[in-house]
Parts: structure tokens; sequence; C-alpha cells
């Protein structure tokens, strides 16, 4: 496979990506995408009511905007590292070999 | 595609929030029980990733790349067609690079991270999440890999299918978890499984997919810069490898 047929490839697998994430927002209409972990904690409490979680979080995060900020510090620094790397190994493909 | 869609959306019109379990939510017993299942893991995990940066110091960074798209992927809180969020694992990629204790070891550090900082999981069911995201995943990735390949060798149907369905099997696993430690009164482990698989499971579809391209676009890169690493990694693991040029 030629390199602009790669680059194409990727970006179909980048479009993909997006389209199952926000295919939902589009179809599933009335949907609250969210919540707490309520659901597993629901089902939980139906099988067995007088289940008390015996343990809670050391630390839980200040406010929904804290937590968001702490979700987006994960992705950011993940998504920096995976970066750098890719990026570094680029520019060493290309140097021309001496 | 639409079709399943559709019957997943009319299936299970309930909203669910799927995550690993949260703190508490499981029995001491049971917790317990998965902090020891995974901690010799765990431990052979270490033992494996010092043996890799010691004998080849040049994978760190690749080590690293792997370890942070376990990060970002768990942090991306995707919406799904059940109508609620969850996230991929990202454990596919390394698990396939650098074999699956590599991937215990770095998706356990991404899970006490969320356990810590965000309320996410938590310490005492960090055992049992680790065992489903950072042991079962990576392992059934390893597999269904090297499966695929020595079937018909077609590597990035190989690499897809690895990742998305490590990623599956992980809430699948959650499922078994809670069913075993909440059997219903009425039917039991199955019953159970059932009513947390629907939650678990079934939202993670979508996402074990994008999991899957995602892993491969991530791939594409790796082979179009850096073929000689992953060279090294086949030579290291000891496979597919006929030609003795080294």
């Amino acid at each position: 496979m030629n390199q602009s047929s790669k680059s194409l490839n990727n970006w179909f697998l980048i479009l993909a990506v997006l389209g199952l994430a926000i295919a939902p927002l589009i179809f599933v209409r009335g949907a609250e995408f969210g919540g707490a972990d309520g659901e597993a904690e629901t089902v939980i409490n139906e099988i067995q009511p007088e289940y008390k979680p015996w343990f809670t979080s050391i630390m839980t995060p200040a406010s929904k905007e804290v937590e968001s900020l702490l979700f987006a510090s994960q992705a950011a620094v993940g998504a920096g590292v995976v970066g750098y790397a890719i990026g570094l190994y680029k520019g060493r493909s290309q140097q021309p070999k001496e | 595609m639409a079709v399943v869609s559709f019957y997943l959306v009319v299936g299970f019109p309930k909203p669910a929030y799927a995550m690993h379990i949260m703190e508490g939510f499981l029995p001491i017993e049971w917790a317990i029980f998965w902090w020891v299942v995974a901690l010799p893991f765990f431990v052979l995990g270490l033992l494996r990733l010092n043996r890799i940066t010691k004998a080849n110091p040049e994978l760190k960074l690749l080590l690293g790349l792997a370890g942070a798209f376990a990060f970002v992927l768990s942090a991306l809180k995707i919406p799904s067609v059940t109508g609620s969020c969850s996230h991929p694992t990202g454990t596919g990629l390394g698990a396939v690079l650098f074999g699956p204790l590599t991937m215990t070891v770095l998706g356990s550090l991404v899970l006490l991270f969320q356990a810590l900082l965000l309320a996410h999981g938590g310490l005492t069911t960090l055992g049992a999440n680790a065992f489903s995201m950072a042991i079962a995943g990576p392992f059934a990735a390893y597999w269904i890999y090297n499966l695929i390949m020595g079937a018909s060798g077609k590597q990035k149907t190989a690499i897809f299918l690895a990742a998305a369905l490590a990623n599956l099997l992980t809430y699948v696993i959650t499922s078994i978890q809670l069913a075993l430690a909440f059997p219903a009164p009425v039917g039991g482990f199955i019953a159970s499984f059932t009513k947390f698989a629907a939650i678990f499971a079934v939202t993670q579809i979508p996402l074990a997919i994008s999991e899957g391209l995602l892993t491969v676009l991530v791939w594409n890169w790796l082979q179009s810069y850096n073929p000689q690493e992953l060279e090294l990694l086949q030579l290291i693991k000891g496979r597919n490898h006929s030609n003795e040029s080294i």
C-alpha cells in the first residue's frame, strides 16, 4: 500500500470512530447519556436490597466540574504522550540516512 | 449494522453507565478473592516489564505509548446506543505489542489512578477491575491476535478483532463478577448475569468497535514510522521469525 492510500485509510478510521460516537446522540432521543454509576447500583439494590457499600472512596472530586477537569487532564496527558512518541518516530523515520 | 443498532436501541432502552465496579460495591470476601487472583499476574507483569526494559531500553518509549493509549482511551466517555456512556479500555494495543502481562501492570496503574483521583472504580474493587480490564482483556487480545494471525495472516483484521473483543470481554467479565457476588434470589447467577450484561456488555458493543478502529489507526502509524521496533518485538516474543537477520 502506498503512503497516500494509507493516510486516506487512517482518515476513514477516524471518521468511523467519530460516527460511532455521534450517531447515538442523534438517533437515541430522550436518553440521559450518563448520570452517576447508577444503573448497576440500581440492579444490585433490586437483587439484594439490604446490601450497603462497606467502603467509600478516599477522595471524590469536589464537583462535576472538577471531575471533568481530571478526566480531561487524563485524556490530555495520554494523548500528549501518544502524540509525542508518534511524532518522534515520524521525525526519526524521515531523517536522511547518513 | 443499522438493524443491530435499532434492535439494541429498542431492546435495551434503559439508561446505563457502563463503567468499572464501584468502590464498596463488592462484598468483602469477593473483593479479597479478586485481589488474590490479580496480584500474581501483576507481580509477573512487573518482572516481565523489568526484563523488557533491561534487555531493550529503546523500547521504553513504545511502552510509554502503550500505557498512554490505555490512559487516554479510558478517559473518553463515549455515548453509546443504549443511551448511556462508557469508555474503551485501550489494553489491546499493548497486549499485542508487548504481551498480556505488560498490560496487566499498565492497565492496573490506569485503574489505580482513576480509583484514587476520580472516585471511578475503587480500591476495594481494584482487584476485580484489574482482573477484567488488565488481565482478562489483554490475555484475550493476545490470544485472538495470534489465533487470527496463525489462521489467516491478516494483521489489520487480527489487531482490530483483538482490541475490540478484549474490550467487550472486559465488560462481560465485570458482569460475571457482579453476578457471582449478587446472584438473584430467583434465577441465581444466570438471572443476575443477564441483567448486568444488558448494562455493561451491550453498551460496550459500539465502543468495542471504536477501540478496534483506534488501535488499527495507531498500529498504522507505528508501521509507517517505526517498523524496526515492531520487528524487534516479534524477535522478543520469538514468533513468526524465520530470517535470522541479527
